[in-house]
């Protein structure tokens, strides 16, 4: 233990507290941090690093090995949290709010240990020179990796603080007790404020990470419901967007585009808008951009722009080759071989399926499109921008302008959406390059076409499949594979004797990249409609039938929970209405939607009713959980009936709302019903993605139900009709 | 040089140099620092630049500006009393939690406060017609159609 040295050491490394003079509380480990001086920043009071266990850090690490000391192993930091000396709890973590709720969830992680009310924790999220370095908010990991350590972290805190009250007082530690935000001992009737305990001091303690976070029952603030934190600043419209920072002698950007993806600039004549007052055409290499003192005039001087492009020659694959450019692109071709233990499965079954889907390609459509401030101080670069992955950004900044990690600084302010979006810090390199280029501020706001076209889109997918069940309803042979889409959610809950399951990689013409529960809609589709099909040739009720094979008890509960609440068994169903249901599971959440649909003579399709049930471990937020259940209903029900992108030698040809149809309130009006199935004694997992899985296969199987026609591919009903049969 | 236009905006005179072609959005947030109202789309289809000019909501990223000289332009930011106390829709979605991302809100909140002006007691299919150009992309509408009707039951004088 180091105590009261200009220099305390932890371990090998040099851990610097100057010029705050931390007192060290214990000697942990060596740490490594991405910036020393971060303690600076924190002022006085009591400081709790969380340092990551092995695994996790692991998972958390960035590309490089770390440059530790001689011998330890250097040390990440997963959270830290502190106390200030006014009592004021501050945990910083490096996700992001993008409408999830992280906010309010992780501060309810903190109170919960510190016994205060979910107000008092003040949550700072997202900004690179203020929280430990994060991978990014994506893969449902913040509620099973960040809560547990900022758990951790508040409970040292909490233990520190009963600690120094005992020593204080000359008590014994288990008469002392948190309450309010001050710590007391009841039988002397004492009583002092958490900040006031430091006395001034500057203390930091180090912890391990622990994989045994505070059991449910234990939990007062979490497992409740928590409105969203700061709602007030939504209402009134204060809270600020990236797209609303404004910096002193700020200028607005643009970029020019080209006309169509791969297209390279052959020659440009920018005098026209250069001659305009204010303006700065900014050319490096491909990239054009202008930077002037509103947007209009940024617009207008982009207009002005007469550019040479070169676009690709031939054949481009367009939506309509798109599924045949992926077989004959698919980098492992399957042969298909009948003598193998599938082929004989499916010789011997008494029900088989064969069939083909498709998925079109889809836009996360955020409502905030990618927008950027980036503004340059000497060689240090600081940015507000939306994005999953601030961590992430800097690095792409670092590699643009060959920064060091503390020349940039990133910030992100709680970000109008995501969905899987917003990985990339496209917006971000922009506007830093324009403000380099023009020594100023500069704020650059993509156009919504810019964000249709030049975002990054969920994979596409062909799913090819054969599976086999007997007469008496068992499920015995599943081959399936899925071309481009992704591998997620792509392993039945069905127990099935032969199964042959790949993902089969393929080239895509449009950019791709994550999106909500990624490919597990895709293969939920695929799979549950094959599953009706099977229940349907055999003769038995898909419930049923689901029910006989399903070998996952987690999801035959959510399923037995939907299909009750929805009435599934005996229910009587109108002519021209037909009811559907499907279940899965995906990354720690198990889910099951049964949907109802009213189908007219002309092929549109209404939604009458839906219900899902979704189970992820113990419920942190029940508010915000069926917030995240209905939210994924509603944007699944668009990628399910209408949402596809329509592209064509390079262009994207419904590049806006008015033609890219998403979820309206009068599609869904409050025909979202989730029933939240709580499991206190399981680990509490991610809910914001698998809840989309299984709307899109209920919906297919209640408009088979219907009309007597399988639709096999995403949407189900573009332009809100079936297609023609 | 742009003109100097007048603007009633939030009840107070405002004078902006701007062209009068302008969309009513881009002054509203850039020249008067009124970021409540945000861009979507620029077509008037997601609502997120919504105002009440005159009583009726607007989308303000289509209207021109010379088209609102003489008009009583709202934004969110005009809703709050000077009190500080909320207006009974921005306290229904803040009650009914009936916002995610919270990017449509001040949009939505716009476009639900001159529904209700207009139709005291919305059925959902009023509501739906009403909001039909106010998009959440994060699927928050089965909250936003009880905030409505909570705060319509409470501008009507008490919870039904």
């Amino acid at each position: 233990m180091s105590r009261n040295t200009d220099h305390p050491t932890l371990g090998n490394l040099d851990f610097e507290l100057e010029p705050e003079r931390y007192e060290l509380m214990s000697g942990l480990a060596s740490i490594q941090l991405d910036r020393r001086d971060f303690l600076r920043s924190l002022g006085g009071g009591l400081v709790v690093l969380c340092l990551l266990g092995r695994a996790e850090a692991q998972e958390s690490r960035r590309g490089r090995t770390g440059g530790g000391g001689s011998g330890g192993e250097p040390r990440e930091i997963g959270a830290w949290l502190q106390i200030g000396e006014d009592g004021t709890i501050t945990a910083f973590t490096g996700k992001v709010e993008v409408g999830q709720n992280a906010r309010t969830s992780l501060a309810q992680a903190v109170a919960d240990e510190l016994r205060v009310p979910v107000d008092a924790v003040a949550m700072v999220m997202g900004d690179t020179d203020r929280v430990p370095y994060d991978r990014g908010t994506f893969g449902s990991r913040t509620t099973p990796t960040m809560a547990p350590q900022l758990r951790r972290a508040a409970s040292a805190a909490r233990s520190i603080l009963v600690g120094l009250a005992a020593d204080e007082w000359g008590v014994e530690r288990s008469e002392i007790e948190l309450a309010d935000g001050a710590v007391t001992h009841p039988p002397s009737n004492r009583s002092i404020g958490f900040g006031a305990l430091t006395q001034g001091r500057r203390l930091v303690e180090a912890i391990e990470e622990d994989d045994a976070p505070r059991p449910r029952d234990r939990w007062e603030v979490a497992g409740r419901d928590a409105p969203k934190a700061n709602g007030r600043d939504f209402v009134t419209g204060r809270h600020r967007y990236a797209s609303d920072i404004t910096r002193r002698f700020m200028l607005r950007g643009k970029v020019l585009r080209p006309p169509a993806f791969g297209a390279s600039l052959k020659g440009m004549d920018a005098s026209n808008a250069e001659a305009i007052d204010g303006v700065t055409v900014v050319r490096e290499g491909d990239f054009v951009g202008v930077v002037a003192p509103d947007e209009p005039t940024a617009e207008r001087a982009l207009e002005a722009i007469k550019a040479d492009w070169t676009t690709p020659e031939g054949d481009r694959p367009s939506s309509q080759t798109l599924f045949d450019h992926f077989k004959r692109t698919a980098e492992d071709r399957r042969g298909r071989d009948d003598s193998g233990p599938i082929g004989q499965a499916l010789s011997q079954a008494d029900a088989v399926v064969e069939a083909r889907y498709t998925i079109a390609p889809i836009a996360h459509a955020p409502l905030e499109p990618r927008a950027a401030v980036a503004e340059w101080d000497g060689d240090r670069l600081t940015v507000w921008t939306g994005t999953q992955r601030p961590f992430g950004v800097r690095e792409e900044l670092m590699n643009a302008f060959r920064l060091a990690e503390d020349q940039v600084r990133v910030i992100v302010p709680d970000t109008g959406s995501g969905y899987g979006g917003k990985h990339t810090g496209d917006a971000a390199v922009e506007a830093a390059r324009l403000a380099r280029a023009v020594g100023r501020p500069v704020k650059l706001v993509w156009s919504r076409s810019e964000e249709f076209t030049w975002a990054y889109f969920r994979p596409a997918g062909l799913i090819e499949a054969r599976a086999g069940a007997s007469k008496d309803g068992t499920l015995a042979a599943w081959e399936f594979t899925n071309y481009n889409s992704g591998g997620s959610g792509i392993e039945p809950p069905y127990a099935i004797a032969a199964r042959d399951i790949a993902f089969v990689r393929a080239d895509s013409p449009l950019r791709q990249g994550s999106y909500r529960a990624l490919a597990a809609t895709a293969n939920h589709f695929a799979r549950e409609s094959i599953v009706d099909e099977l229940a349907h040739a055999v003769g038995m009720d898909p419930l049923d039938f689901r029910r006989k094979n399903l070998d996952q008890d987690r999801v035959r509960a959510v399923l037995d929970a939907a299909a009750e609440r929805f009435g599934w068994q005996g229910a009587s169903v109108e002519p021209g209405h037909g009811i559907g249901l499907a279940c899965g599971m995906e990354k720690g959440g198990h889910v099951a939607s049964c949907a109802e649909v009213r189908v007219d003579d002309s092929g549109r399709v209404e939604v009458v009713r839906t219900v899902t049930a979704f189970e992820c471990g113990a419920i942190v937020n029940p508010l915000h959980l069926t917030n995240q259940v209905s939210g994924s209903v509603v944007q699944g029900i668009g990628g399910a009936l209408f949402e596809a992108i329509a592209f064509e030698d390079g262009r994207i040809l419904n590049d806006r709302f008015s033609r890219y149809r998403v979820p309206r309130l009068g599609d869904v009006f409050d025909r979202v019903e989730v029933v939240l199935v709580d499991r206190p004694d399981l680990p509490s997992a991610g809910g914001g993605e698998t809840p989309i899985v299984a709307i899109a296969p209920a919906l297919g199987n209640a408009i088979f139900a219907a009309t007597g026609r399988r639709i096999r591919s995403l949407p189900l009903a573009p332009r809100g009709r079936l297609p023609e049969a | 040089m742009p003109p100097t236009l007048e603007l009633r905006v939030n009840g107070q005179p405002r004078r902006v140099a701007a062209e009068p072609d302008r969309p009513l959005l881009g002054v509203l947030r850039d020249e008067l620092g009124l970021t409540g109202s945000k861009y979507g789309c620029g077509e008037g289809q997601c609502g997120a630049c919504s105002v009440i000019i005159d009583g009726m909501a607007a989308r303000s990223c289509v209207v021109r500006l010379r088209a609102v000289a003489d008009r009583e332009i709202t934004t969110i930011e005009g809703l709050e009393a000077d009190d500080g106390t909320l207006h009974p829709v921005q306290q229904a979605f803040l009650d009914c939690d009936a916002l995610q991302c919270g990017y449509c809100t001040p949009g939505m909140i716009m476009a639900a406060t001159a529904l209700l002006q207009d139709d005291p007691d919305p059925t959902p299919e009023a509501i739906a017609k009403g909001l039909d150009r106010n998009l959440c992309r994060c699927g928050t509408y089965p909250k936003i159609v009880a905030a409505i009707r909570q705060a319509a039951d409470r501008m009507n004088g008490g919870d039904r």
